[in-house]
């Protein structure tokens, strides 16, 4: 280490960074340094303070201590556009698109130049970038036209149209299927051999390994390692990340299958865009087992799950839970009665995050008994069952009249699972259940599907998480462009195979 | 150069979200200081005269609760159909619904017993506002129409409906005004409190405020509306038929802005005319903004409003400052108590650069 | 009657009063365009417009200059947008209460400041308004002569102002801002775009085109200064703008579109048809919800209307 500082200059040096948020300390003191020619991987887990070391890094937030120097000179940044003239680009993990303008516009964009726009001018500059660094979109094409793979293209165009020469990239694997990710590592190799430097955030050791020379582990907000690549393993990566020895170690247990609980047949729907987002798609769940659904995200699984949970009507096909067919398009009775629901996005569907923690939890049952009774609820009853939900899983709340937005995200997600699960319900379906969660609360939100498992019930698991998949998974299938690729048994599944599914790819 | 930037506080102790409807007034009072002083005013004598002119006698009091019973109406109306996200801008087109049906049965139902006259008014009048509501919130729902600009179109259609009646089939025989016949006695709303005009719609007024507050607190339904507003999303995924909430909320909303128009012809003009209500319709925007949405809230900004607009006569005669300082008030009161609920939220950083 | 409704003068007529009254929401409706495809959606447009017609009429009242009068309109305008800025752009406040609340204070401000200039006199003052300018050689062609090219300045400008706005949109560097803020802001901010103050600067431009479209009210259309000098037409801006689709020339040809209905409504009551006149009244604001539902399926939001951008929220 101390030798490559003698020799290189670093292009980026962040000494003792810290930013606070009103009551969290999010960077504690961190250190950093990039250095030419060079992939730098900042690992850690959800809420490590990763995105947010890099949102200061990018002038995105301002720093509340400690100094950033770039070519050895000391720099403050009040905005973006202060670190783009700096060379640094940022590739946000939720891309920076905007949806309805074309690629050359949304290229342009704060680099237009003259005052009066030229599109020609620009058109012949991001043509000449995509041929030197081998990218093929078309300037013209309109963003919400291109799949995921291309519109993160687009915003590493982006970067190079501002001749960044540092890219900071925000998991930027999340989104890609298994093939479109070897697709962007070759990317990155060849922006390093022509000079760029890159920060590679990720909480994905494999990945880590694979793509950076230096890596950075992040916990809790405090840097707390910094090692190369070729002199450190997963194992040890694991334990600096989650600062513990091991990595989840679940007993899934056997499956005791018994009645079918859930069967879908033949179901078809269009996406809000009249785009086929599920075609064609049927399985069978049974009591006692977990069903994965894997798949890279976008795929339809969305969808599905909104389909299962009675939010959208199937275009054709039908649902069966306990052999009874299922009214599509409102949550009927036979829904509300036996499914346990975990929908994708906790904020967006699955809480009000305005009201108190006793009002979320009797979003399923409001209009049941003992809470409500002709038309006129029951506020005894609903302390008593709110403050059952809240112990029975423990949590963790400044009482259950607080805002649920004081919670953490694990604590959201615990909201949910108590109100689904509480009447131990036959059927579980769970679309994307530890989204955004640290390892603490994904393990619970894992034990607390297995516990559904062994009571009985038949879990639905759909997750863009492969390793959840694998740990959870009694019987995987795979969807690709709304269809089922394939379906295999947990003991005979091997990674390859169903990252080839995941791509499209059959054989 | 100042930059200015909003970031989150830590949650302030509840007995702050007390304070700060009193806090507001007050900073709004000290910012309207400004126009009386301009206006040539003596601020201490101005407010003087306007607190004299609403609170100083009995019958001045009693004034005040007559001018804040339509106010505390509309308030309730905006708050309800806010609360639920239904954008509710038309209370004041509601009240002319209310009061056409209102004049409509107090003038023509004179076949009917003499006590069922009031009630009759009463529940027309709510349907009235309440259906014309219904227009905006099946518009929203189903044909996905914005219902800001819709319930502001549609206030303008009642006002020139209610036009077309006063110069056509409702005119006063041998008027050439836009004013229909006066209403029989039996739908003269009585008066509770002798040698004054303190009557049955305050009383209403009150009830009203207790209802939406059962409704919010209590109900099922109140769950769903609260539920609407805050998360649509959720609402559906939780069952919640949305649409029907939202036509409910329109319906209850309309309602009592149409109750509104009821009491100001039955209790205050006793016929209709063009200018039955000075805008109550929009003040109720701002009362039930004032009122943070809350059916207590509300009928104390109501009262708050209510003794600016009576005491303003008072300030305008004796001081000499235009009676247009309501709007003023009003508006800054408004944007004061914005600010101060942000504040509760937020704080405020200036950095320099 | 027939036979009055297709005379050259009543065409003319029509046609002239048709692009009169149409300047005004025109004016508001680019005005509301500038502002919504940043972003932010302006309650204020109503009260702005009201606030703009007494300032314009109470400087010209005061010293006989009509330009002068314009002037101070759009500037008051612009003040009034600028406040628009600190609570809904700055603070990050509900633009829909926000703007309201501006409706709410500008108009009461207005009308105190009238009071206050002018006393309660039993004649309203008047001014000497605007007169229409013919165009050398174009006002002598029948019929479009004496309709298109005899028209006040300002309506002329107004229709310059058309084009004007939709280049600025669509082929400028500032226009591309414009759309990519109302879109979305983060984009915009992480290529270094000011949102902020790009949307008070949309605001402010927009808040001055609220402020002269008043005060074509009380200095061209009419001469004095009235308590419902607006009457809705503000909302009707607002509602345009929907129409429209956020498109410069489509809000301005439903601008029109409007002004035509509200011409003839005129014409119709001075022909004396037999119906009550306020039944004519209502028709244009019919049409207009009408032509809302009509686009209701089809219209394209920008998707940063309605939502504050704050940097410092964690997420």
């Amino acid at each position: 280490m101390e030798g490559r500082i003698l020799e290189k200059q670093a292009v980026i040096e962040m000494r003792g960074v810290t930013k606070r948020f009103v009551d969290v300390i999010a960077n504690d003191k961190v250190d950093l340094k990039l250095f030419p020619n060079e992939v730098v991987g900042l690992l850690g887990e959800n809420g490590a303070g990763k995105t947010t070391l890099m949102n200061v890094l990018f002038g995105y937030y301002n720093l509340d201590g400690g100094e950033m120097l770039i070519g050895g000179e000391k720099v403050s940044f009040s905005s973006p556009k202060d670190a783009i003239n700096h060379g640094i680009a940022m590739i946000h993990q939720h891309f920076t698109l905007v949806q309805t303008q074309t690629v050359l516009e949304n290229v342009m964009i704060g680099m237009e130049g003259s005052f009066f726009l030229n599109y020609k001018k620009a058109k012949e500059k991001l043509l000449g970038i995509e041929k030197e660094f081998g990218f093929h979109l078309d300037p013209d094409a309109v963003v919400w036209t291109l799949s995921i793979g291309e519109q993160q293209k687009l915003e590493i165009l982006k970067a190079l149209y501002r001749d960044a020469k540092i890219l900071i990239m925000d998991e930027p694997t999340a989104v890609l299927a298994p093939t479109e990710t070897i697709e962007l590592f070759e990317t990155l190799h060849n922006l390093v051999k022509s000079g760029h430097s890159i920060i590679f955030i990720s909480h994905h050791l494999q990945e880590v390994m694979d793509i950076c020379d230096r890596v950075v582990v992040l916990r809790n907000g405090k840097r707390v390692a910094e090692t190369e690549v070729s002199e450190t393993t997963i194992p040890e990566l694991a334990s600096l990340m989650v600062g513990r020895e091991l990595l989840e170690r679940l007993d899934k247990g056997k499956s005791k299958t018994g009645e079918v609980i859930l069967e879908a047949k033949d179901l078809r729907v269009k996406n809000n865009r009249g785009i086929t987002a599920v075609d064609g798609l049927s399985f069978v769940l049974k009591e006692g087992e977990v069903l994965g659904v894997a798949g890279v995200s976008g795929n339809g699984q969305t969808e599905l799950s909104e389909m299962l949970f009675g939010e959208v009507k199937p275009e054709e096909g039908e649902i069966y839970i306990s052999g009874k067919k299922v009214p599509g398009g409102s949550l009927s009775s036979v829904i509300k009665e036996s499914m346990a629901r975990i929908p994708e996005d906790r904020i967006k569907t699955g809480l009000f995050m305005d009201l108190s923690v006793k009002e979320n939890m009797i979003l399923e049952s409001h209009v049941k008994e003992p809470i409500s009774k002709n038309g006129l609820i029951n506020i005894k009853e609903i302390r008593s069952f709110a403050d059952n939900c809240i112990k029975s899983f423990s949590v963790k709340t400044d009482g259950m009249d607080a805002p649920v937005k004081s919670l953490s995200g694990g604590n959201l997600q615990k909201v949910i699972l108590a109100r689904e699960l509480v009447g131990d319900p036959k059927l579980v379906v769970a679309c994307q259940p530890t989204r955004g969660l640290d390892v603490g609360a994904m393990e619970y939100v894992h034990q607390a599907m297995l516990n559904q498992k062994e009571s009985g019930a038949g879990v639905l698991l759909i997750s863009d998480d492969l390793d959840e998949i694998f740990l959870l998974s009694d019987r995987i299938i795979v969807m690709y462009e709304g269809k089922i690729m394939g379906e295999v048994s947990a003991e005979e599944a091997d990674r390859d195979k169903i990252g080839l599914w995941m791509s499209g790819v059959t054989s | 150069m100042i930059g200015m930037s909003i970031v989150k506080r830590k949650p302030l102790p509840a007995w702050v979200m007390l304070v700060i409807p009193v806090a507001a007034v007050f900073v709004t009072l000290l910012i309207t200081s400004i126009p009386i002083l301009i206006a040539g005013g003596n601020v201490f004598k101005a407010y003087g005269a306007l607190f004299q002119g609403a609170l100083g006698s009995k019958f001045n009091l009693l004034e005040t609760f007559v001018k804040a019973s339509p106010l505390v109406l509309t308030g309730l109306a905006v708050a309800f159909a806010f609360r639920a996200k239904f954008w509710n801008i038309g209370a004041e087109g509601q009240l002319f619904a209310g009061a056409i049906m209102a004049a409509w049965v107090g003038i023509y139902f004179t076949w009917l017993p003499s006590f069922l006259v009031i009630p009759f008014m009463i529940i027309f009048g709510f349907l009235g506002g309440g259906l014309w509501a219904t227009i905006p919130a099946f518009l929203k729902t189903k044909l996905k129409v914005d219902d800001v600009v819709t319930t502001l179109l549609l206030n303008y259609v009642i006002l020139h409906i209610m036009g077309a009646l006063l110069f056509g089939p409702m005119q006063m025989e041998g008027s050439s005004w836009p004013r229909s016949a006066s209403i029989m006695d039996a739908a003269f709303y009585p008066m509770l409190i002798a040698r004054s005009r303190f009557h049955l719609g305050i009383i209403i007024s009150l009830v009203a405020v207790l209802a939406i507050w059962f409704i919010n607190n209590k109900t099922v339904f109140g769950y769903q509306s609260r539920g609407v507003g805050i998360n649509l999303n959720a609402a559906k995924f939780g069952g919640i038929n949305t649409n029907m909430v939202i036509l409910k909320t329109a319906i209850i909303s309309g309602g009592l802005a149409g109750l509104a128009g009821v009491g100001e012809v039955a209790a205050i003009h006793h016929h209709l005319m063009m200018d039955v209500s000075p805008g109550y319709g929009y003040t109720g925007i701002v009362i039930a903004m004032l009122g943070n949405l809350h059916p207590i809230g509300v009928a104390l900004a109501a009262f708050f409003f209510s003794v600016i607009s009576v005491g303003a006569q008072t300030m305008s005669r004796v001081a000499g400052i235009p009676i247009y300082i309501v709007g003023v008030i009003e508006g800054v009161a408004l944007m004061t108590m914005l600010i101060f609920i942000l504040l509760t939220e937020y704080k405020i950083r200036w950095t320099k650069s | 009657m027939m036979s009055e409704i297709f005379t050259v003068t009543f065409i003319t007529g029509l046609i002239a009063a048709t692009l009169r009254m149409s300047t005004p929401i025109i004016l508001a409706t680019l005005g509301e365009i500038i502002t919504e495809r940043s972003g932010v959606l302006n309650l204020g447009i109503e009260g702005t417009m009201v606030f703009g017609a007494a300032l314009g009429f109470l400087t010209t009242l005061a010293t006989g200059n009509l330009w002068l009068g314009v002037f101070v309109a759009a500037l008051g305008g612009i003040v009034l947008s600028l406040l628009m800025a600190v609570l809904a752009v700055y603070m990050g406040l509900s633009q829909h209460v926000s703007g309201l609340g501006i409706t709410i204070f500008a108009s009461g401000l207005a009308m105190f400041i009238y009071r206050l200039v002018v006393g309660s006199p039993i004649v309203p003052p008047v001014i000497t308004p605007f007169t229409p300018v013919a165009i050398p050689l174009l006002f002598r062609i029948p019929i479009l002569g004496g309709s298109f090219f005899t028209q006040y300045s300002l309506t002329y400008i107004t229709w310059a102002l058309i084009p004007l706005v939709s280049i600025f949109l669509f082929k400028t560097r500032a226009g591309l801002r414009v759309r990519t803020i109302g879109q979305n802001p983060f984009a915009a901010d992480t290529v270094g775009v000011n949102v902020n103050l790009t949307r008070t600067l949309c605001l402010a431009a927009g808040g001055a085109f609220f402020g002269v479209a008043g005060a074509f009210l009380t200095l061209a259309h009419q001469n004095m200064f009235l308590i419902d000098v607006i009457g809705g037409r503000g909302w009707i801006a607002i509602a345009m703008t929907i129409f429209g689709n956020w498109n410069p020339v489509m809000g301005a040809v439903g601008a029109l579109m409007f002004g035509f209905l509200d011409a003839f409504q005129l014409r119709m009551q001075t022909l004396g048809v037999d119906l009550p006149f306020h039944i004519f009244l209502m028709i244009p604001y019919l049409i207009t919800i009408l032509a809302l539902i009509s686009v209701s399926r089809k219209a394209t939001v920008p998707a940063g209307l309605l939502r504050p951008y704050r940097r410092e929220e964690k997420g």
